[in-house]
C-alpha cells in the first residue's frame, strides 16, 4: 500500500465538502470513468465580491484523488476567484503534507477542475473541452499540451516519467512519449529563456521530429489518406464499443459520424480532436474535424 | 473506562501470500540452529540433513501425484520455476522458435515471453480469454505446430480463480512434440493433481501460497523431459539447480505440502462454502456488482467482484481500516495507470474494471470473517458511490442494465 501521509488519510476517510451543490454557479468536470479517476467540482461564487462562498465535490478515484479533492475545497473556500486561480497542484499536495510521486496526478486533477469551474462561472469555454489549449498529446488519458505545460511549469518537471506521474500522460500505451519529450523540451527552453530555470542542455529527444513535407497533393490523394487514417483509428474506437464513419471532405474540413458508445460520451470531443490530430500528422497540414450532424 | 480493541485482522488476500503455518515454522526451526549442516557434506552434521530433504521431496511428490520424488526440483519460488521451465524448453528445442502462452498469465511468465520476443526474436502466441476468463481453445488449437517449442499456460488464474483445462491443452500439444509447462502456483493444494498420469512436462509451485515460507518453491520436471538448468555450478538437485539447498525452506515447504494435502477436502467444501456465501451475500446487498471469472471452473477460495462506479484502492483503504485485507485489480493500487492485464484481457467494462476487488480465502478463514465483510462492505461501497459523480448519473441502480453479463 502507498505510504500516504496522515493528512491524506484524514481527508480520504473524512472528506470535507462532498456531494452536489445545488445552487452552484461554477461547475468543472475533469477526468473520466475510463481513465480511472474523475472530479466534478461545484463552486458558489458571490458575483459582487467574486468570492468563493461554498465549494463541493464528487470524485471517482483512489484515496489520494478523494483526499486531493477534499483539500482543494478547503483551500479555495473564502478565496476570491483571482486568488483561487493562483492555486496550483503543488499547493494541494503541500496541504496534504505531500503525495507519493506516482499520485501527483491526483493533485493536478484538482487544479484542473478548479480552472474548469472558474471558466464555467465566467462563461468561458474551458480548454479541456475543445483542446484549444494546444494539441492533444496523450490520447489514452486525453491530456493536452497545455495541461502538460502547466504541470511542468508549476512542478519544475524535467522527465517524461515525472510528466506521467503528474498528469498521467503517457502512462498507458506509451506511444506519445516522443511528443511529451517535445513539449517538455519546448517548455523548459521557454522557462530558461524567461530566467525561471537555469539554461542547460534540453532533455534529449532521441528522434528529431521531421517536419512534414509540404508538397502539393491531389484531392484524390488527400481523400485516400484521410480514408486510410480513419480506417486505422476504427479498431481503437471499436474496442470501447464505438465507431467512426467518414461522411464527407470539404476542403480542409473533414466531417465524421461518431457511433456506438462514442455518441454522448463525454470524451467525444477528445476523440474528435484525437482524430484531427492524427489526420494532421498524416497529411502534414491543418484540417478541421467536425461531427457531420453539426455541418 | 472503555477500551476499544483494535478490530481483529481478517486476512482475505491469500492469493498474494499466506501466513506461514505454525507447524511449518516448528519443523523449520531446528534447521537454523542444530541442523545447520550442508547436506552435501560427508560429516554427520551435514549428512543428517539429507533425509529431511528427502522427506520434503516425498511430501511434494504425494501432493502432486508425481510418479517419482526425483521429479521435484527445489527452487527459490514460483518465479524462478517459471523462468527455469521456459528457458529450459527453448534451449532443449533450439530449432523451434515459437511459444504459446495466455493473455492472463502471471508476469513471471508474460514478461519472460515478452523479453524473448523482443530480444531473441521468438514468436509468442498470446491466447486470448473470453469475458469470463476462459481460454479460447480454438485459437490455441490454431497455433499449435511443430514450430512451437513450449506451451506455458497457467493452471488457475490468480485474479479470478478461473481454472484452465491444462490437461487437455497438454495432450493437444503433445501431438506436435511441444513441451508443456504450467504455472500452478495458485492451483497446488487447492486442486487434486495426478501428474503421473498427465501430459504436463513441467509445473511451477510456490511455498508461500500454501502456508509455507517465502523464498522456496519447486519445479516439477517429468522424468525423461529434456532439461537445461538455469543455474549451473553444483550437483545439487541432481545438477538441475545448483546452489546450496535452502534446507529450512525445503523442510517448511514439505510440511506445508503435507498439510495442504490433508486440508484439500476442507478447502473444497468449507472454504468453498465461505467464498460462495461471501459473494452471494455481497451481490445481493450491493447493486451493480459483477462476479468475474468462470463460475463453473474456479478455484474454491477466490472471488473477484467488480463494483461499478467506485475505485478499487479507495475500497481497499476503507476495508483496511475496518481490519479487512483484500486486494484489487485496479490501476491505482499498483502504481500503474491502467486496470490489471487480467481485467483488460477479459474486457471487463471500464465502469467496473477500476472497482475490481479480490477476496482470496484460505483454510484459516472462518464464518465470522465472512460475516464481518458482509457487514461492512455494503456501507463502504455506498459511501464511495455517494461521493462518485457517476453514481447518480447512472440512473436508479435498479433500472441500470449493464450491457454485459
Amino acid at each position: 500500500m502507498w505510504n500516504y501521509s496522515e493528512k491524506v488519510k484524514e481527508h480520504f476517510f473524512e472528506p470535507r465538502n462532498t456531494g452536489v451543490l445545488d445552487d452552484a454557479n461554477g461547475v468543472g468536470e475533469v477526468g473520466s470513468l475510463a481513465c480511472g479517476d474523475a472530479l466534478k467540482l461545484y463552486l458558489k461564487i458571490d458575483p459582487a465580491s467574486e468570492t468563493i462562498t461554498a465549494a463541493r465535490f464528487q470524485t471517482f478515484g483512489c484515496g489520494s484523488a478523494i483526499a486531493s479533492s477534499s483539500a482543494l475545497t478547503e483551500i479555495i473556500i473564502g478565496k476570491t476567484v483571482d486568488q483561487a486561480l493562483s492555486v496550483t497542484n503543488q499547493d494541494i499536495a503541500d496541504y496534504l503534507d505531500g503525495l507519493p510521486p506516482e499520485k501527483m496526478h491526483c493533485s493536478v486533477m484538482g487544479a484542473e477542475a478548479l480552472r474548469a469551474a472558474i471558466a464555467n462561472y465566467r462563461g468561458e469555454a474551458w480548454s479541456d473541452e475543445g483542446h484549444d489549449d494546444g494539441a492533444l498529446i496523450c490520447k489514452c488519458f486525453g491530456i493536452d499540451a497545455g495541461m502538460i505545460e502547466r504541470a511542468v511549469r508549476v512542478n519544475r518537471l524535467s522527465s517524461v516519467e515525472q510528466v506521467t506521474n503528474f498528469t498521467k500522460a503517457g502512462g498507458a500505451c506509451k506511444t506519445c512519449h516522443e511528443k511529451i519529450e517535445d513539449v517538455l523540451a519546448e517548455v523548459l527552453t521557454a522557462m530558461a529563456a524567461e530566467g525561471v530555470i537555469e539554461a542547460g542542455p534540453a532533455p534529449t529527444c532521441p528522434v528529431a521530429p521531421s517536419a512534414p513535407i509540404q508538397k502539393t497533393m491531389t484531392n484524390l490523394q488527400k481523400i485516400q489518406m484521410i480514408t486510410a487514417a480513419i480506417e486505422d483509428l476504427r479498431p481503437t474506437l471499436q474496442r470501447d464499443g464505438g465507431d467512426i464513419e467518414l461522411i464527407d471532405i470539404d476542403g480542409d474540413t473533414v466531417m465524421v459520424n461518431l457511433q456506438g458508445s462514442c455518441v454522448g460520451c463525454q470524451m467525444s470531443s477528445i476523440t474528435l480532436s484525437g482524430v484531427q490530430e492524427r489526420l494532421m500528422t498524416v497529411l502534414g497540414k491543418p484540417v478541421r474535424v467536425i461531427p457531420a450532424q453539426a455541418a | 473506562m472503555t477500551v476499544t480493541a483494535e478490530p481483529r485482522q481478517i486476512y482475505l488476500d491469500n492469493n498474494a501470500t499466506t501466513s506461514c503455518a505454525l507447524d511449518v515454522v516448528a519443523e523449520m526451526l531446528p534447521f537454523f540452529t542444530e541442523q545447520y549442516g550442508n547436506p552435501s557434506s560427508i560429516h554427520a552434521i551435514g549428512a543428517g540433513v539429507a533425509p529431511s530433504i528427502h522427506t520434503a521431496r516425498q511430501r511434494l511428490q504425494a501432493l502432486l501425484g508425481a510418479a517419482h520424488d526425483t521429479e521435484i526440483v527445489f527452487t527459490s519460488g514460483g518465479t524462478e520455476s517459471d523462468t527455469t521451465a521456459i528457458l529450459s524448453a527453448l534451449r532443449s528445442l533450439p530449432e523451434r522458435r515459437e511459444i504459446i502462452t495466455s493473455a492472463v498469465e502471471h508476469h513471471a511468465v508474460l514478461s519472460v515471453c515478452e523479453y524473448l520476443a523482443k530480444n531473441e526474436g521468438y514468436t509468442v502466441h498470446v491466447i486470448p480469454v473470453d469475458n469470463q476468463g476462459r481460454l479460447d481453445v480454438k485459437a490455441y488449437e490454431k497455433v499449435l505446430s511443430d514450430k512451437v517449442a513450449l506451451v506455458s499456460i497457467m493452471w488457475a488464474n490468480n485474479e479470478t480463480g478461473t481454472i484452465f483445462p491444462v490437461e487437455t491443452l497438454a495432450q493437444m500439444a503433445k501431438a506436435f512434440g511441444i513441451l508443456v509447462h504450467t504455472d500452478a502456483v495458485q492451483a497446488v493444494g487447492k486442486i487434486p493433481m495426478r501428474l503421473s498420469n498427465s501430459a504436463i512436462d513441467m509445473l511451477s509451485l510456490s511455498g508461500h501460497k500454501i502456508h509455507g515460507p517465502k523464498g522456496i518453491g519447486a519445479l516439477y520436471l517429468k522424468r525423461g523431459v529434456k532439461f537445461r538448468p538455469l543455474f549451473r555450478g553444483g550437483h545439487q538437485e541432481r545438477g538441475r539447480r545448483a546452489g546450496t539447498e535452502n534446507t529450512a525452506g525445503i523442510v517448511g515447504l514439505g510440511k506445508a505440502a503435507e498439510i495442504a494435502q490433508s486440508g484439500m477436502i476442507d478447502e473444497n467444501t468449507r472454504v468453498r462454502n465461505l467464498r460462495d456465501r461471501l459473494e452471494r451475500e455481497l451481490v445481493a446487498r450491493i447493486p451493480n456488482a459483477i462476479i468475474t471469472g468462470d463460475p463453473e471452473q474456479r478455484l474454491p477460495n477466490t472471488t473477484t467482484i467488480a463494483f461499478e462506479f467506485v475505485e478499487g484502492e479507495a475500497i481497499l483503504m476503507m476495508l483496511s481500516r475496518a481490519g479487512i485485507a483484500a486486494s484489487s485489480g485496479s490501476a491505482c493500487t499498483s502504481g500503474s495507470l491502467e486496470p490489471s492485464h487480467v481485467m483488460r484481457a477479459m474486457d471487463i467494462p471500464f465502469t467496473a474494471a477500476h472497482g475490481a476487488t479480490r477476496f482470496s480465502l484460505s483454510r484459516v478463514n472462518t464464518d465470522a470473517d465472512i460475516d464481518r465483510v458482509i457487514e461492512v462492505l455494503p456501507g463502504i461501497i455506498d459511501r464511495l458511490r455517494a461521493m462518485s459523480p457517476y453514481w447518480s448519473a447512472a440512473g436508479a441502480p435498479a433500472a441500470f442494465q449493464p450491457a454485459y453479463s
